[in-house]
């Protein structure tokens, strides 16, 4: 089938969480026809239960969809899924590139959020049109005249004559379909020109190798071209081309310009079709590769072990399946004193590590130990060499710093003006640097921060959530390094240094970060049968000491009439309490104590 | 009457061999599960109900030690041992009918060691010496204490009073082998008010004394005062250091009178343990007749019907379950290792064909270590240590393969 070039919408859908993305894409796939009711699971786009679980997209996805518009014409829809958290914000950035507008979907009863202004922000760098469609109108609290008039006053863009819409409940899902028409604009781009096209994600399938997914800019692509990745100029043969049905691939002879699909080339590693380079004809290649191409590097590691030090190929076997579909994962062999061997991971951020932890226990039924999470610090050591650490066991002496740089976020923070106080009291305890607070109506406002990316890692997003009563949205990018005042605190557990609880701390805080892990810990490791002293500790100095009491008598229970299975109940349990424990020396200390030994904002 | 063959000396418990007790001896646990009414912390089986319906009982507990004698020929009985509930509300008439029918369809044992829970309140001299004419010959009272609003408090339906005149009843009734289980921790109980009732049953010179805490389990009314945490009103328990205290003088208490600890939270004059317990200790044959009552024979474990419609209508066991050699190696152990005794490591080679130490040397070693644990090489003998003993739980979790 021949398309007409004005006759493709390529676009995405863009919102804060819970504002309802993905009920509409549901719903415009339906509508759109592809698919029977029957067939819908649902949310098509969310494919891994995961993320249908969490509410939030992972991985980029896309589908195409034919719609017979009004005016008798058909039209190609290519809706492109973009990852919803601030962790996968290049590969949002590239997914938005691969469109030419975007759905703005705002929540009719909750108005413009964080994520909201992020992501209307982010498709209006990438020059991207964008329609506001608002949502959730059957609601009893919906206000879309104020939502609307929002809009136009915190955005800036025209929302008058945005769809009113309840996704949920099917109403009018044809205005967007219209508008998807009338708003956004059909892709330019030159058909005759070299091919030049952009991948925004990949997949790596077992049978056909790498499943490149693409937007073609210029020119086209069919079977049995050779074409070449820009960034690393490695070249393929293409076996196979094709668009998205849903849930689906369909396999076609070209795709043309302004088209979005995949292709298929024998490749064996994600590592070659990196998200954001440029795939062109290796004939006649293009001059210039597509601008906004960088290499991604973790932001946040910890520590993954095996609960069971035998599982600890098990463990590498996954972390491989897991990066053939996940270029941003990175790992390597690491070992602790305490927890044998296992593996120092890189994340993009704090959801991207549990997501893969999850998934590690879950989709390879492993039981894993994590430790805390670490950012990456840069220390300039007193013989002009910098190096970069993410395990404070690398750190070097404290001699042969000259000093240390952390890494900082500018962070906005949405909220109601009831909780200015408090979240700026919570800002303030991390770190932050007060930016500016701007009003967005007499309620809400919107705080700016910029902060160490260190102390939002752990709990922070959950501190706001409770500090704000869940009043509060959050969204924050990379700013760059700062120099810090940082120092490393080491835990000993019974006098001995457990290296999976060591961390890296600023200095002036160390003081009470100490107490407060040891009292942490305190409670966290049960009485066993000798005092355990906890002890937190700068270098040689000790800061901090805590003591588990020695369990010194149980009680007393009666054997009714031999019945001799409650006693083994009983001990069963025990037993059973035992398992979840790491032994350390010869302390038992739960294995989920040092995941948990950071989150202090628990009150 | 049996009661006719029976002599009342205790027989010396060194009689007995509990490292290898005999395949063909049994001990008959008989469940009575009435109650005049429930204790706040009771969570066993145990329901009020009219005095009528105990004969019938009486009746299908006696048809039931004849059909399961069937199933189980040649073998001796001896030790019988009448739990509840509260025994002690049913007729001599009806003891000595339950007796009656264990005597005629086991061997009966030279001297059988046959006791009755018994709770203060329930009885008279008359009945005591009704029970000590059927052929009781041990008495377990359940004192749990010697203050009145103690008593009153966990639900318990005797004042001290009543338990002074009961006991001499017993005395006097012929009944020379007496337990009296107390019980510590309770709320409100100061270390004092404690001490005093350990001394006033000390002072009454029983053969043995039982002493437990409290627990709380769910499903009591205890549970909704004090499970998750303590309700408004409600007496406190006892804080962590009170009910140490209170364990370590019982210890020292029963020790200064000539009581010996032969198991966690039992103690006896010598040769006056409770050798029906330590059957159940030492993996020793028991049969349980009555209602949701458990048993051991052989290599299965088995329990009664809980459902007292069902229990009239079949003697088919609720629950077996068959053990393993692995299941009874660790019973062995965590069993055994409750008595001071402890296990005879020959015995252990004998029964599994194994060495203990191939099976258990780790955690032996690990525990000898620690001070928790004492491997006697010359006697072949492995038992806990009183620093173990405190904490066994822990300790014997360790012994689970």
């Amino acid at each position: 089938m021949k398309i007409n070039q004005d006759h493709i919408r390529n676009f995405c859908i863009i919102a804060h969480i819970d504002h309802g993305k993905s009920t509409l894409a549901d719903r415009i796939i339906e509508k759109t026809g592809l698919l029977t009711k029957r067939e819908m699971q649902d949310q098509v786009l969310d494919n891994m239960d995961l993320e249908r679980e969490r509410g939030i997209t992972i991985k980029s996805q896309a589908v195409r969809t034919v719609y017979h518009a009004d005016n008798g014409e058909e039209y190609i829809f290519n809706l492109i899924d973009t990852p919803g958290h601030v962790d996968f914000n290049y590969e949002v950035s590239r997914s938005l590139a691969a469109c030419d507008g975007a759905i703005l979907v705002v929540d009719a009863t909750q108005g413009v959020e964080a994520q909201t202004l992020a992501n209307a922000y982010l498709a209006i760098d990438h020059d991207l049109d964008i329609m506001p469609v608002i949502n959730k109108i059957d609601l009893p609290s919906a206000e879309p005249d104020r939502v609307a008039a929002e809009i136009e006053d915190v955005i800036g863009i025209e929302a008058e004559d945005a769809p009113r819409i309840s996704a949920k409940e099917g109403i009018n899902i044809e205005a967007v379909l219209e508008g998807i028409i009338t708003n956004l604009p059909a892709p330019s781009g030159d058909p005759d020109a070299p091919l030049k096209a952009l991948i925004f994600d990949s997949l790596y399938d077992p049978y056909k190798g790498v499943i490149v997914f693409f937007r073609i800019m210029d020119g086209s692509m069919k079977r049995g071209d050779r074409v070449k990745m820009m960034s690393t100029d490695a070249e393929f043969d293409v076996i196979e081309v094709g668009y998205f049905g849903a849930g689906q691939f369909i396999p076609c002879d070209e795709l043309q310009t302004g088209m979005v699909g995949y292709m298929t080339a024998s490749i064996k590693s994600l590592g070659e079709t990196r998200v954001g380079d440029t795939i062109t004809s290796a004939v006649t290649p293009c001059a210039q590769p597509l601008p906004g191409y960088k290499k991604i590097n973790p932001m946040v590691y910890c520590g993954i072990y095996p609960e069971d030090s035998a599982k600890y190929e098990d463990l590498q076997d996954a972390l491989e399946k897991l990066q053939l579909n996940d270029a941003s994962l990175f790992f390597e062999p690491e070992t602790s004193l305490a927890l044998g061997f296992g593996f120092r991971c890189g994340f993009l951020g704090l959801l991207h590590l549990e997501v893969v932890t999850e998934r590690l226990e879950r989709e390879y039924d492993l039981d894993l130990i994590t430790t805390a999470p670490s950012v990456v610090y840069r220390i300039y050591k007193t013989n002009g060499q910098m190096v970069e650490i993410s395990n404070p066991s690398n750190m070097p002496d404290p001699s042969e710093i000259d000093y240390m740089e952390e890494p900082y976020v500018s962070a906005e923070i949405m909220l109601t003006t009831d909780y200015i106080g408090t979240i700026m009291d919570l800002c303030q305890e991390r770190r932050g640097i007060y930016l500016g607070m701007d009003y967005i109506e007499q309620t809400r406002a919107v705080l700016k921060y910029e902060l160490p990316l260190g102390e939002i890692i752990y709990d922070f997003f959950d501190a706001l959530k409770s500090r704000s009563r869940g009043y509060a949205s959050f969204d924050y990018e990379f700013k760059g390094y700062r120099e810090s005042k940082l120092c490393k605190l080491d835990i000993l557990v019974n006098h001995e240094k457990v290296d999976a609880l060591s961390f890296i701390v600023f200095a002036d805080s160390a003081y009470d970060r100490g107490r407060k892990t040891c009292e942490k810990l305190k409670k966290e490791i049960p009485r066993q049968l000798f005092d355990i002293p906890i002890q937190a500790a700068i270098g040689s100095k000790i800061i901090a000491r805590e003591t588990v009491k020695a369990l010194r008598k149980d009680v007393l229970a009666k054997c009714y009439g031999g019945d001799i299975s409650r006693k083994k109940k009983l001990l069963e349990k025990q037993k059973e309490g035992k398992k979840k424990m790491r032994q350390i020396g010869n302390v038992e200390i739960p294995k989920k104590a040092f995941m948990n030994v950071l989150k202090l904002d628990e009150e | 009457m049996y009661s006719s063959s029976m002599r009342n000396n205790a027989a010396e418990t060194a009689d007995w061999n509990f490292d290898d007790l005999p395949e063909q001896d049994l001990s008959l646990y008989v469940h009575f599960p009435y109650c005049v009414r429930k204790c706040r912390y009771c969570d066993f089986l145990s329901f009020p109900c009219g005095e009528n319906d105990f004969e019938a009982y009486t009746d299908r507990v006696c048809e039931e030690i004849r059909f399961r004698a069937g199933q189980l020929p040649g073998m001796r009985l001896r030790t019988v041992f009448f739990g509840g509930g509260t025994p002690s509300l049913m007729q001599p008439q009806q003891a000595a009918r339950i007796l009656q029918a264990a005597a005629e369809s086991f061997a009966m044992a030279k001297d059988p060691e046959i006791t009755m829970e018994c709770n203060p309140g329930t009885v008279d001299y008359d009945r005591l010496a009704g029970f000590r004419q059927a052929g009781i010959n041990r008495l377990s009272f359940g004192l749990q204490s010697m203050k009145d609003d103690e008593l009153a408090y966990i639900g318990r339906i005797h004042t001290r009073q009543e338990f002074l005149a009961n006991y001499a009843h017993a005395r006097k009734a012929g009944f020379e082998n007496i337990n009296i289980d107390l019980m510590s921790a309770l709320p409100g109980q100061s270390l004092a008010d404690y001490e005093e009732t350990l001394r006033e049953t000390l002072a009454l010179q029983p053969e043995h004394i039982s002493a437990y805490s409290l627990i709380i389990e769910e499903g009591t009314p205890f549970w909704n005062m004090y499970g998750e945490k303590t309700a408004e009103g409600a007496l406190p328990l006892p804080d962590e250091d009170a009910e140490r205290a209170m364990y370590y003088l019982t210890k020292k208490l029963c020790m200064q009178h000539g009581y010996q600890r032969y198991e966690i939270s039992n103690y006896a004059k010598p040769g006056r343990e409770c050798r029906h317990n330590l059957v159940y200790w030492y993996r020793g044959n028991y049969l349980g007749v009555g209602l949701g009552a458990s048993g051991m024979i052989g290599s299965r474990r088995f329990r009664v019907t809980a459902d007292l419609e069902k229990y009239f209508l079949t003697f088919e066991p609720q629950e077996v379950t068959a053990l393993s050699e692995q299941d009874k190696m660790e019973e062995t152990m965590f069993l055994g290792l409750r008595c001071r005794r402890g296990i005879s490591t020959d015995s252990f080679r004998r029964k599994f064909g194994m060495d203990i130490w191939n099976v258990y040397g780790p955690v032996l070693e690990k525990y000898e270590r620690s001070g928790h644990l004492v491997c006697d090489r010359e006697q072949h003998r492995i038992r806990l240590t009183d620093r173990g003993i405190d904490v066994s739980n822990i300790v014997l979790a360790d012994f689970l393969l």
